[in-house]
C-alpha cells in the first residue's frame, strides 16, 4: 500500500448533457486506511462523484488516485486499485453464474481460466458465499448479491473500495453483516449511504454533499447531527 | 399466430336459479391470472367451474378447475349463460396474456410443418446471413454493445406481458422488431431478434428448432429489414409516424406472409377461404402492430428528456439513414415487396423446383429418403371470382377464429386463483 | 425471489440444474443427438403411428434417466399443440386430414425431445458449446445476456401491470391502449439504463472490449459414446 493519499481531488466540475451541474468545484481526499461516509440529500452529486474515481465520467478538474491521473492510459490501473460497487447488484450481476461473475474482473487482467477461478473463490471465501459459487445470480438474496458484488470487486484486489448505498434492498441483519465484513476487509473505503448507523459502524468520517459541493466535513455522528441526518 | 398459450378463457356467467339468482355472478380465469386490482372479481366470491359442466355455446368447462360453481351463498349453482370476455372491460390490465383473447401476430412456425428442402435451405441460407448480421452489430471488435442487446431483448418479452386492448376481450402486444430496428439500428436490432427466437424456440418451444433458421429469416432479418425499411426513407422527414407505422405493418406483414409461403411451398394446401382468411388476421396483426409501435416510440420521445437517470446511457432513436441517397432503400422496398408476394405466386408452380430437382438428378435419390410433399399443390384463390373469395373470406374468418377460441379453452390448463398478485 | 417469473422459463431453469448422468454429458454431445432425432422425426413418411410411439417411448425413457418429471414435461411440450392444430384444421380444411395427424404428432415430437436436450442443459453451458462450434460469438454472447436479465425485466413488467391495475377503474380502450404504451415506454427506459449500468460495471471491472470464453463442459469420450448411441437410436425406430 502506498504512503500517499489514494484519492486526492480538487476543483471537480461536471456538468449533464443536457447542461445541469451535478458537481461544481469538489474538493476531497481519502488517505490510506481511511473509511469515509458520503452524506447528502438525493441528487447532490454523491454518485457523479464517484463516478470520476474510476473514470466512468470526466469532468474539469484535477484528481490523482495513488498518483495517476485518469487518462486512457492510466484507466486499467486505476480499474484495478478503485473497486466499485453499485448501488443495484443485479447489475453487477451479469454473468450466469457467481463464479463466472467473480472471475471476470480477474479474467479481464489477463489471468488463464484456472487462475483466475482460484482468485475468484478466495474472493467468495473472503466474504463467505464460497458455497455459492455455481448458484445463478437470479438466485440470490439481496444480502448474498450484495457480497457476490463484493467478491467480485476484491478479486481485483483493489486498494480501495468504493459502494454506492450499500445497504439498499438489505434489511436489518443484513445491514449489519455487511456492516461486519466491510470492517474486517483491510481496503480504504468510501460508502455512500444514507443509514447513519451503517456509516457509523463502517467509516471515521464523513463528508456532507450539498447540491454538487462538500459542504462539510467530520467524524460521521458529529456531521450527522449537524444536518439532522440520523433518523432519531 | 404467436403461440400464446390457452387464448381466451374468461368468462362471466350468471346463475338464475334458485337462491343463488340472477345477479350472482363467478368468473372463470385462465391460468396464472391474478385478480389483484380488479373490482369485478374482488365482488365475485367463488372462482372456477365444476369439470365437464356444460355451458352454453358449446364450451365445456375444463377439467380440474378448481372449486365448484357455487353462488353467493354457497349453493352449488347451474351456469345457463356465459358471455365472452366481458367481465374483464372493468379490469383490463389485471390479467395475464394467458387468459385473454390475443391477436397473435407472429408466425413461429414449429418443426414438423415444413418440408425438408424448405427448412434445410434456410436453415443454410440463414447461418452464413446471421454470422454477417453480428459482425456488422458488432461493430468492428468491440463487444459491449451485447448487454444492450441482450436486454432489450428481454425488454420484448417483458414487453408481451402489457397488454394493449384492441376490443371487447381482445388485446395486443408488441412484436418489437420495428420497434428494435428503430432504436438500435437494423443490424443490431436482426441480432437482438435472433437472439429472441432462440430463447422462445429453445425455452419456451415457440418455434422448432429446425425450422430456426426459417424463423430467423422471416422475422429476425426480412422483418427487421422491413420494417427500418420505411423509416429509412421517411423517418427523418415530416411523415415519420407515418414511416414508423408503416415500418410496424410491414415488419409484421412479411414476415407472415414469407411464412405462409413456406408452408405453402412444403405442401400445405390452403383453399381461397383458408389464405383469405389468413392473409386478413395478418393484415389486422400488422396494423395492430403498426400502431403500438408508433405508440410506444412516441411515449419513449416523451419521457426521454428526463429519461436517462444514468449519466453514461443517453438514450436516443437510431439516426434514420439513406438521408441523401433514398434510391438503394427504395429499391430495396420494392425488391421485398416483390419478392414476397413473388414466393407466394411461386409456391403455385411447384414444378420449377421439381424440374430443378429432376435436372440435377438428385431428386431420385432424395425423393427415397426424404418426404417431398411438393405434389399436386396448387393456390385455388387465384382461379375463383372475387365475390366468392371475399365471402369465403369472411366465413373463414369466422371459422378460424371460432377454431382457435375452442382449440384454446379446451387446452387450458387448471385455473390457478389468487388472491395476492406477488 | 422469483415470484413473478415466467414459471414456465423458471421451471425449465431448475430442471436444467440437475445432476443426472444426462445432465453431465457435453451440451454439443446432447445437440448432435437432439439434431439426429429431430431429422429422423422430421423426414419420417412411413408407418408414422409406430415409429412415433417408438420415439415418444425413446424420449420418456431419456425423462426418466434424467430424474425429471415426465408428467410435466409431456405437458410442458403440449403447449405448442393449440398452435399446431390450427395449421392441422388448415390442413384438414385442404383435404389433407390424414396427414394433419402425421404433422401434428412430428410436432409434439420435436417439442418434446428440444425440451429434454434443455431440460438437462443450463442455457448457458449450451452457448458455451456453441461458441466452441464456431457460432458467432456475440449473438451468443447476447443471447446469455438475454436469457440472464430475462429472469428480472418480465418481472418488473408484471409489477407495473399490477400496479396499473390497482390504479384503474374502467379505463376505455383508448386510455388502455394509451396506459399500455406509456408502461412500454417506461420499461424501454428503465432497460436502457439498467444497459448503461450494466455497461459501467463491466468497465469498473476492467473490460476491454472482448468478453471471456464462455464456460462449457470438455468433450470426453463418453459424450461422444453417447453421442453417436443417442443419435443412432431413432435412426434405428425407423427400420421398425
Amino acid at each position: 500500500m502506498t504512503a500517499c493519499p489514494l484519492i486526492q481531488v480538487r476543483g471537480l466540475h461536471y456538468s449533464y448533457e443536457d447542461g445541469t451541474a451535478a458537481l461544481q468545484g469538489v474538493d476531497f481526499r481519502l488517505d490510506p486506511g481511511e473509511s469515509v461516509a458520503l452524506l447528502g440529500p438525493n441528487g447532490s452529486g454523491k454518485t457523479t462523484f464517484i463516478l470520476h474515481l474510476n473514470g466512468l465520467l470526466a469532468g474539469k478538474g484535477a484528481i490523482e488516485i495513488c498518483g495517476m491521473k485518469p487518462d486512457k492510459a492510466n484507466l486499467p490501473a486505476i480499474r484495478r486499485k478503485v473497486g466499485v460497487i453499485f448501488q443495484d447488484s443485479d447489475s453487477q450481476l451479469f454473468m450466469p453464474t457467481v463464479l463466472e461473475d467473480v472471475s471476470f474482473g480477474p479474467r479481464n487482467l489477463g489471468l488463464e481460466p484456472k487462475a483466475a477461478a482460484g482468485r475468484a473463490l478466495a474472493a467468495l471465501e473472503a466474504v463467505g458465499i464460497a458455497e455459492l459459487r455455481n448458484r445463478a445470480p437470479y438466485h440470490l438474496s439481496a444480502g448474498e448479491k450484495k457480497r457476490a458484488a463484493i467478491a467480485g470487486v476484491l478479486a481485483m484486489e483493489p486498494e480501495i473500495l468504493v459502494l454506492d448505498e450499500p445497504t439498499t434492498f438489505l434489511d436489518p441483519p443484513a445491514q449489519r453483516s455487511l456492516a461486519a465484513l466491510l470492517s474486517r476487509l483491510p481496503q480504504s473505503k468510501l460508502v455512500v449511504t444514507h443509514t447513519v448507523a451503517f456509516a457509523e459502524a463502517v467509516c471515521t468520517r464523513a463528508v456532507f454533499f450539498e447540491r454538487g459541493r462538500i459542504v462539510a466535513e467530520g467524524g460521521v455522528t458529529e456531521i450527522a447531527a449537524r444536518f439532522g441526518w440520523a433518523f432519531e | 399466430m404467436g403461440l400464446h398459450p390457452r387464448p381466451l378463457v374468461m368468462a362471466r356467467w350468471a346463475s338464475r336459479r334458485g337462491p343463488d339468482s340472477f345477479g350472482s355472478m363467478a368468473i372463470i380465469l385462465g391460468p396464472g391470472a391474478d385478480t389483484s386490482g380488479c373490482p369485478a372479481a374482488g365482488r365475485a366470491r367463488h372462482i372456477g367451474a365444476r369439470s365437464g359442466m356444460p355451458l352454453s355455446g358449446g364450451a365445456k368447462a375444463e377439467a380440474g378447475t378448481s372449486a365448484r360453481a357455487v353462488g353467493l351463498t354457497g349453493k352449488p349453482a347451474r351456469v345457463t349463460r356465459l358471455r365472452f370476455a366481458q367481465a374483464w372491460q372493468a379490469c383490463p390490465l389485471s390479467t395475464n396474456r394467458n387468459d385473454r383473447a390475443t391477436v397473435g401476430n407472429s408466425l413461429h412456425i414449429p418443426d414438423g410443418f415444413l418440408s425438408t428442402p424448405v427448412w434445410a435451405a434456410l436453415d443454410i441460407a440463414a447461418a452464413p446471413s446471421v454470422a454477417y448480421i453480428a459482425r456488422r452489430a458488432q461493430r468492428g471488435f468491440e463487444e459491449s454493445r451485447a448487454p444492450l442487446l441482450g436486454v432489450l431483448g428481454a425488454f420484448v418479452f417483458a414487453a408481451q406481458i402489457i397488454n394493449f386492448p384492441v376490443g371487447p376481450g381482445t388485446t395486443a402486444h408488441l412484436v418489437g422488431g420495428a420497434l428494435l430496428s428503430f432504436t438500435l439500428g437494423p443490424a443490431a436490432a436482426s441480432v437482438a431478434m435472433t437472439a429472441i427466437l432462440a430463447i422462445q424456440a429453445l425455452v419456451f418451444q415457440d418455434g422448432g428448432v429446425l425450422a430456426l433458421g426459417t424463423n430467423i429469416v422471416n422475422m429476425a432479418l426480412v422483418g427487421v429489414a422491413a420494417g427500418y425499411l420505411p423509416y429509412a426513407l421517411w423517418g427523418g422527414g415530416p411523415r415519420r409516424r407515418l414511416a414508423m407505422f408503416a415500418g410496424g405493418v410491414l415488419s409484421v406483414l412479411s414476415s407472415a406472409l414469407l411464412a405462409l409461403s413456406e408452408l405453402a411451398a412444403s405442401g400445405v394446401k390452403m383453399s381461397g377461404g383458408v389464405l383469405a382468411t389468413a392473409m386478413a388476421l395478418f393484415f389486422v396483426s400488422a396494423i395492430l402492430e403498426g400502431a403500438i409501435t408508433v405508440a410506444v416510440i412516441e411515449a419513449i420521445e416523451r419521457i426521454q428528456p428526463r429519461a436517462a437517470r444514468h449519466p453514461a446511457s443517453p438514450m436516443h432513436l437510431e439516426k434514420p439513414r439513406f438521408q441523401r441517397s433514398p434510391l438503394p432503400a427504395m429499391i430495396g422496398l420494392a425488391a421485398l415487396l416483390l419478392s414476397t408476394v413473388g414466393v407466394l405466386l411461386a409456391s403455385t408452380q411447384p414444378d420449377g423446383i421439381q424440374r430443378l430437382g429432376e435436372r440435377t438428378g438428385i431428386a431420385a435419390r432424395v425423393r427415397m429418403l426424404l418426404h417431398t410433399p411438393l405434389s399436386n399443390y396448387h393456390a385455388s384463390f387465384l382461379q375463383s371470382d372475387v365475390g366468392g373469395k371475399v365471402l369465403a373470406g369472411l366465413a373463414g374468418i369466422a371459422l378460424v377464429y371460432a377454431a382457435c377460441v375452442l382449440v384454446g379453452r379446451a387446452f387450458f390448463r387448471r385455473a390457478v386463483v389468487r388472491n395476492r398478485s406477488i | 425471489m422469483q415470484r413473478a417469473v415466467p414459471r414456465s422459463l423458471a421451471s425449465l431453469d431448475s430442471w436444467s440444474r440437475g445432476s443426472s448422468a444426462l445432465h453431465r454429458f457435453d451440451p454439443r454431445a446432447k445437440l448432435i443427438a437432439l439434431l439426429a432425432l429431430l431429422v429422423a422425426v422430421a423426414t419420417a413418411n412411413r408407418s408414422i403411428p409406430r415409429f412415433a410411439l417408438a420415439v415418444l417411448l425413446f424420449l420418456v425413457a431419456g425423462f426418466l434417466w434424467a430424474r425429471l418429471p415426465v408428467a410435466g414435461a409431456l405437458a410442458r411440450a403440449a403447449v405448442i399443440l393449440p398452435f399446431v392444430a390450427v395449421l392441422a384444421a388448415v390442413l384438414w380444411i385442404g383435404g389433407q386430414g390424414e396427414r394433419a395427424w402425421a404433422l401434428a404428432a412430428k410436432s409434439y415430437l420435436s417439442a418434446l425431445a428440444a425440451l429434454l436436450a434443455m431440460a438437462t442443459t443450463p442455457l448457458p453451458r449450451l452457448l458455451g458449446g456453441f461458441e466452441k462450434l464456431g457460432a458467432p460469438r456475440f449473438l451468443l454472447e447476447v443471447a446469455q445476456f438475454l436469457y440472464r436479465y430475462l429472469f428480472l425485466l418480465p418481472e418488473e413488467a408484471q409489477r407495473m401491470r399490477q400496479a396499473a391495475a390497482a390504479r384503474s377503474m374502467r379505463p376505455g380502450i383508448r386510455e388502455g391502449f394509451r396506459a399500455a404504451a406509456g408502461a412500454l415506454a417506461v420499461l424501454f427506459a428503465r432497460s436502457y439504463a439498467r444497459a448503461g449500468a450494466i455497461h459501467h460495471a463491466m468497465l469498473a471491472r476492467g473490460f476491454n472490449g472482448r468478453f471471456p470464453e464462455m464456460q462449457t463442459a470438455h468433450f470426453r469420450k463418453a459424450d461422444a459414446v453417447f453421442a453417436v448411441v443417442a443419435s443412432a437410436v431413432p435412426w434405428g425406430l425407423r427400420l421398425l
